[in-house]
């Protein structure tokens, strides 16, 4: 028995041991029916998107992207993911150093807070600034003495987005800073470094590639951002309309091809993210890799584990 | 005395910068709210939260959320099974795939959804033709859902199998078990805080979820109308005090969902 054991356990591949092996033909079912599923629920959406956008032929599709709506929307959209990105960034970084360097009282409470955004529904997300800045909420009177409108207006769209996306950077540089510890920042401390120099030449170069995909990651939610921005937007037409719901108004006056035509532009960007997302966890596993071999503690890649 | 450890520069500065964002951004909306539901009194409360159109609009809601969910637990775990232990070609793309409904807008999926499921789309037309309706029926809802909670169990399930130990699976087979029984009863109890975090997590993203679902479920008051979209219409009649004390509802079973995902992840930090 014991001979058994340890010829198992110091056998070669996982290949010559049947035991531990599903037969050729269960796992080939398995891999069709996950392949399946994914194709069913992922690949024909995305397929049918371009299918239809295209339908009417590319003459029809330059019109429909190039419409002067059209166009407004993308400003619009651009504008709010140009705002909110950077300031999503700041705040992301400065967090995960916050939660990843100190441990204190209240720590945890601050990582639900964090949290908040995934679990509340977009359309609570947009509801609760109506609450604050509507011509009847807690400083609609201040707003209005001011002249400044934020609901209905591009201010409310920038801050939906704000909120909608703020936790991706800090959830993805966080995963990556609590992985990667803190010894290299004690090791300058004691040479003498201040903290900036610290960030900057020690922890920036670590955390650069989570940094990236938590900023693509914000920038796609923020760019298709849609029931938070619908409920704050009041749907002005070429003013206050951002691409998603510039698809929802087209669709919903059945043109459809103008409307997939439009979506294909969020499509085209989401594709671009899931590419560039497996291009940094290719580049991050390889900046890791000589660390890992020094140091076996080291958490696997972190990129792409609580993508959430 | 506030801080127990850490000896890097920057905790004065990262924790007020993080709290003043998180106060304006997070805490006084959540404020206006509380004191808006506060404000309707008890019994004026209660009657908006639960008259019948809130109270089918919740069971609609929660049920199908539930049912997804439970959906993407099955194929979460054969997928995230497929992912990391078998290799065959296009692993790296359908790898990749699974974050689509993270990246693709929801009003995106939304659009593409219905058109594939309407009763004249590609899979419609043949599931009419069998007497199934899902696009504008409760089955619509349902694949919008599953959609959009495929990630989340594939991704809290592949890292736990990736590290899971293969010589606990190895005493299993010594000892006589079958592989269907070593799965069962060896690597399933070791992935189920993951699955339930993931299902945790694709539920309480389906209860909230909006973009994809307006356009797939048809919108009958009392039939296909989800919650999220109930408070949209409310607001669009200007009945802020309805739609408040809709989105309290609501908000409360998303902290009790982020509640039990803490636990969960408690747990599965034990376990591992």
């Amino acid at each position: 028995m014991s001979g058994i054991v340890s010829y198992l356990g110091g056998g070669p591949a996982r290949v010559d041991r049947p035991a531990l092996e599903e037969r050729r033909g269960l796992r080939w079912l398995l891999i069709g029916l996950g392949l399946g599923f994914l194709g069913l629920f992922l690949l024909v959406p995305l397929a049918v998107v371009f299918l239809t956008a295209l339908r009417d032929g590319l003459g029809a599709y330059a019109r429909a992207v190039s419409d002067p709506e059209t166009l407004s929307a993308i400003r619009l959209t651009l504008t709010a993911a140009g705002i909110a990105v950077p300031l999503n960034l700041v705040f992301g970084v400065t967090a995960a150093w916050l939660l990843s360097k100190y441990e204190f009282s209240g720590r945890s409470l601050l990582i639900t807070l964090i949290d908040l955004p995934f679990s509340v529904s977009p359309v609570v997300a947009g509801l609760v600034f109506v609450l604050l800045f509507g011509a009847r909420g807690w400083f609609g009177p201040l707003l209005e003495q001011l002249d400044v409108k934020v609901i209905f207006a591009v201010p409310g769209i920038v801050i939906a987005t704000t909120f909608i996306t703020f936790p991706l950077v800090a959830r993805e540089v966080l995963s990556v800073m609590q992985a990667q510890g803190s010894d290299e920042e004690e090791a300058a401390l004691t040479l003498g470094a201040s903290g900036w120099q610290i960030f900057r030449r020690i922890t920036l170069p670590k955390i650069k590639w989570g940094v990236l995909y938590g900023v693509i990651l914000c920038n796609a939610r923020a760019m298709g951002e849609f029931g938070a921005v619908s409920v704050v937007s009041g749907h002005i037409r070429g003013e206050t309309t951002t691409i998603p719901l510039h698809v929802e108004i087209l669709y919903g006056e059945y043109h459809f091809a103008a409307a997939f035509a439009v979506a294909s532009l969020l499509a085209l960007i989401a594709v671009f993210t899931l590419l560039l997302k497996q291009w940094v966890a290719w580049q991050s596993r390889r900046s890791l890799e000589p660390r890992a071999a020094s140091r076996a503690t080291v958490a696997a890649p972190a990129v792409g584990g609580a993508a959430i | 005395m506030f801080v127990k450890r850490g000896v890097l520069p920057g905790f004065g500065l990262s924790l007020g910068y993080t709290l003043v964002y998180l106060a304006f951004l997070v805490l006084l909306p959540l404020c206006a709210l509380a004191l808006k539901a506060a404000g309707l009194g008890p019994s004026e409360f209660w009657r908006v939260a639960t008259e019948p159109r809130a109270v089918a609009a919740y069971e609609l809601s929660f049920g199908i959320s539930l049912l997804a969910a439970a959906a993407n637990s099955v194929f979460g775990v054969l997928v995230a099974w497929v992912l990391v232990r078998y290799t065959f070609p296009g692993r790296e793309l359908a790898d990749a795939l699974v974050d689509l409904p993270f990246a693709l807008p929801t009003a995106v999926a939304g659009i593409a959804l219905t058109a594939i499921y309407a009763p004249s789309g590609w899979l419609g037309a043949p599931l009419a033709a069998l007497g199934l309706k899902v696009a504008f029926a409760p089955l619509g809802i349902f694949v919008a859902l599953t959609f959009i909670g495929i990630p989340f169990v594939v991704r809290t399930v592949q890292p736990v199998l990736e590290e899971l130990d293969p010589s606990i699976e190895e005493a299993a087979a010594v000892l006589g078990a079958t592989r269907w029984q070593t799965f069962r009863r060896v690597i399933l109890p070791a992935l189920l805080p993951a699955v339930l975090t993931g299902f945790a997590l694709a539920f309480a993203r389906g209860v909230g979820e909006y973009g994809s679902v307006v356009f797939i479920s048809g919108n009958m008051p009392l039939k296909t109308e989800i919650a999220p979209l109930l408070i949209v219409t409310k607001l669009e009649q200007y009945d802020y005090a309805g739609a408040t004390a809709i989105a309290c509802v609501m908000l409360s079973v998303s902290f009790a969902a982020l509640f039990a995902i803490n636990l969960l992840q408690r747990w599965s930090r034990r376990v591992g």
